[in-house]
């Protein structure tokens, strides 16, 4: 088991956010997290992340205990989060928030061989290297948080919401993208309001309601399933 | 797989061995030519240009802080009194110990107290690079305007312990019958509370800043900087000021680098201090640690662009230049006005520039032939 969250309790303030939520993602995955506006996803991410720090349970990573260890620490392990809203350095070229995504590493032999899959996997964000990040559409933002997330070389990726804000055919792209990136490797967590796509793309699906899940299964049962169906694919 | 066709930042394109080489000896070059040329053009015109290399190193020390980190500081002066007064303490009682006077032969390229100079501002930047540690630690909560604050109120408190200190031993048989220890107003000691003037302030301190050693270390201070800045460590640095939150995200470590950020820079702001501590006319005051100074650097570099190191050194000539120019018309009673037009300015400066002179770019980008990094 790659990630193993078990139990785990988050408030803000006097706000509980999750409470006793568990989940599991194996190596080679692609595990979706659907739910409403404020089910909890984004906290469920940052919580793994080390971003927050939980009030009660445990989350392993590589079978070793990471409950509250500070997010850079992580980010060396080899777990990478690209946060709602993306985080792009706005006043920072595009060439310079790929360097920042490869600050962690320890290697810098492969460097440029990783540099080229990021590319690869998104020619828009190589024609731009030289521009500021801030000056990038929403989509290529979009792209260059995870071609930096990449450059990171994690073994498991927290992605939240990818397709915020981004046109059909894009949110099309952004999703095939993820598929490569799993296929070369990376293990996903993704966090997504689309369902539909969420779902098509991943092999296991968790579904948050109020800070709990409240069911579990392969994606493609999900898909089906009824209740799902009437509360988050609109049918 | 093809290889890729552009820089990564950060990785160095190979260059034969002797380059790395060239920029030091041009820091040497400059400082030698500082120090044989300017002579030439009188006393006051080797006052002014010392003033500006004091001013340069403050002002780019300053930058990292708040240019590459975005941490808003305006205590700087504190680290530079600071580091002088420490310095000054070990080069005024070394020198009263072994030759029983601070005379020096004024002129000298590096004689004994420019070495004596150089190692007392290592020891005084050391001492305000611990400095910068203690109030780098409440930036770590701190944020904006309340950082600032917290950094004046470091500088007035400097101020305030700096008066507090005893009065300074002005012989060798004095210093000789001094205990080391005690406050004692008949006898006070000279180690602790050391022995710098109190509120008199420091006088008779070696005067060894000269222009060879003012211009070796902004040439030092420059290449430090410029270096920081497109390395990797600087790169996190600028992210810190982006966001923090994405920057830890990158696994920089948020805490650990502001804290270094204010260390780097007090160091060299400790350096600066140094050089004007041991400059011929100086008495160290109190009042050196307080904001007005402060404001001074803090002026440079908003005026030159948060993050431009090239634009702070830049400002540090305008300003002090402009001070110097109202200085010299005293019979037209202009100097009350400097702080007025300084302000007006940095108004103006909010209104057509908000980024200051050159934003986080450096001058030369600005030029359309050398122009490589995304200037606009
Ligand atoms: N910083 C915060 N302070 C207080 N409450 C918060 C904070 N962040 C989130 N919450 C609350 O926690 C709950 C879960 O929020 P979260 O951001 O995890 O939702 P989400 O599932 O990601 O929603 P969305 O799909 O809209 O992004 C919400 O009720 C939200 O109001
Ligand atoms: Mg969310």
């Amino acid at each position: 088991m790659l990630l193993n969250v078990t139990n785990l309790d988050v408030s803000y303030g006097a706000v509980k956010a999750l409470h006793g939520l568990s989940l599991e993602v194996d190596e080679g995955e692609i595990v979706t997290l659907i739910g409403c506006n404020g089910a909890g996803k984004s906290t469920t991410l940052r919580a793994v992340s080390g971003m927050l720090r939980p009030r009660g349970g445990s989350i392993a990573f590589e079978g070793q205990n990471v409950t509250g260890i500070a997010s850079h620490k992580l980010v060396e392990r080899g777990l990478s989060h690209v946060p709602e809203g993306r985080g792009i350095f706005a006043n920072l070229t595009v060439a310079e928030n790929l360097a920042l995504g490869a600050y962690a590493r320890k290697d810098r032999q492969s460097l440029a061989d990783d540099h080229e899959r990021a590319l690869v996997l998104f020619p828009r964000v190589k024609e731009r290297l030289k521009q500021l990040a801030g000056t990038l559409s929403g989509g290529e933002q979009q792209m260059l948080a995870i071609a930096r997330a990449l450059l990171a070389r994690p073994k498991l990726l927290l992605l939240d919401e990818p397709s915020l804000g981004l046109a059909p055919q894009l949110v099309q792209l952004i999703f095939s993208i993820i598929r490569e990136i799993n296929k070369q490797g990376t293990t996903i967590l993704l966090v997504e309001q689309n369902a539909h796509m969420a779902l098509a793309v991943a092999n296991r699906a968790y579904v948050l309601q109020s800070g709990e899940i409240i069911k579990s299964g392969p994606a493609k049962q999900l898909l089906d399933d009824p209740d799902v169906k009437r509360a988050y694919l609109g049918a | 797989m093809q290889t890729l066709d552009y820089a990564i930042p950060g990785t160095r394109p190979t260059q034969p061995g002797w380059v790395t080489f060239v920029p030091p000896l041009a820091v040497l070059m400059l400082a030698l030519l500082m120090h044989y040329c300017v002579p030439f053009l009188g006393a006051y015109a080797e006052r002014i240009m010392t003033d500006m290399a004091i001013a340069m190193i403050a002002a780019m020390s300053l930058t990292i802080v708040n240019g590459f980190t975005g941490q808003f500081s305006i205590g700087h002066a504190a680290f530079m009194a600071l580091g002088g007064y420490t310095a000054a303490w070990c080069s005024y009682y070394f020198c009263l110990r072994y030759w029983g006077q601070t005379a020096v032969v004024p002129g000298t390229l590096f004689g004994t107290h420019q070495l004596i100079l150089l190692c007392c501002a290592l020891i005084g930047g050391a001492v305000a690079a611990g400095a910068g540690w203690v109030v780098g630690l409440p930036s770590l909560r701190l944020r904006g305007d309340y950082l600032a604050i917290v950094t004046l109120g470091f500088g007035e408190i400097l101020r305030v312990l700096f008066q507090q200190t005893n009065s300074q031993a002005l012989s060798k048989p004095e210093l000789a019958n001094r205990p080391l220890f005690g406050s004692d107003p008949t006898n006070p000691g000279w180690v602790f509370p050391p022995g710098v003037g109190g509120s008199l302030g420091f006088t008779d301190i070696p005067k060894s800043t000269n222009l060879f050693l003012c211009y070796l270390l902004v040439g030092l201070t420059f290449l430090f900087a410029y270096r920081l800045k497109f390395s990797s460590l600087g790169r996190a640095l600028l992210s810190i000021r982006e966001d923090e939150i994405a920057a830890e995200a990158m696994g920089v470590n948020v805490t650990r680098l502001k804290v270094r950020a204010f260390m780097f820079a007090a160091f060299f702001a400790g350096i600066a201090g140094t050089l004007y501590a041991h400059q011929s006319g100086t008495t160290l005051r109190p009042i050196d640690s307080g904001f007005i100074r402060s404001f001074d650097i803090v002026i440079m570099v908003v005026l030159g662009g948060l993050g431009s190191i090239s634009g702070a050194l830049l400002a540090a000539v305008i300003i002090t230049g402009v001070t110097a120019a109202l200085l010299g018309l005293t019979d037209y009673g202009l100097l009350p006005y400097r702080m007025p037009v300084f302000a007006l300015v940095l108004i103006l400066m909010m209104i057509f520039r908000p980024k200051g002179l050159f934003g986080v770019h450096e001058i030369w980008d600005y030029l359309p032939q050398f122009g490589r990094k995304g200037a606009k």
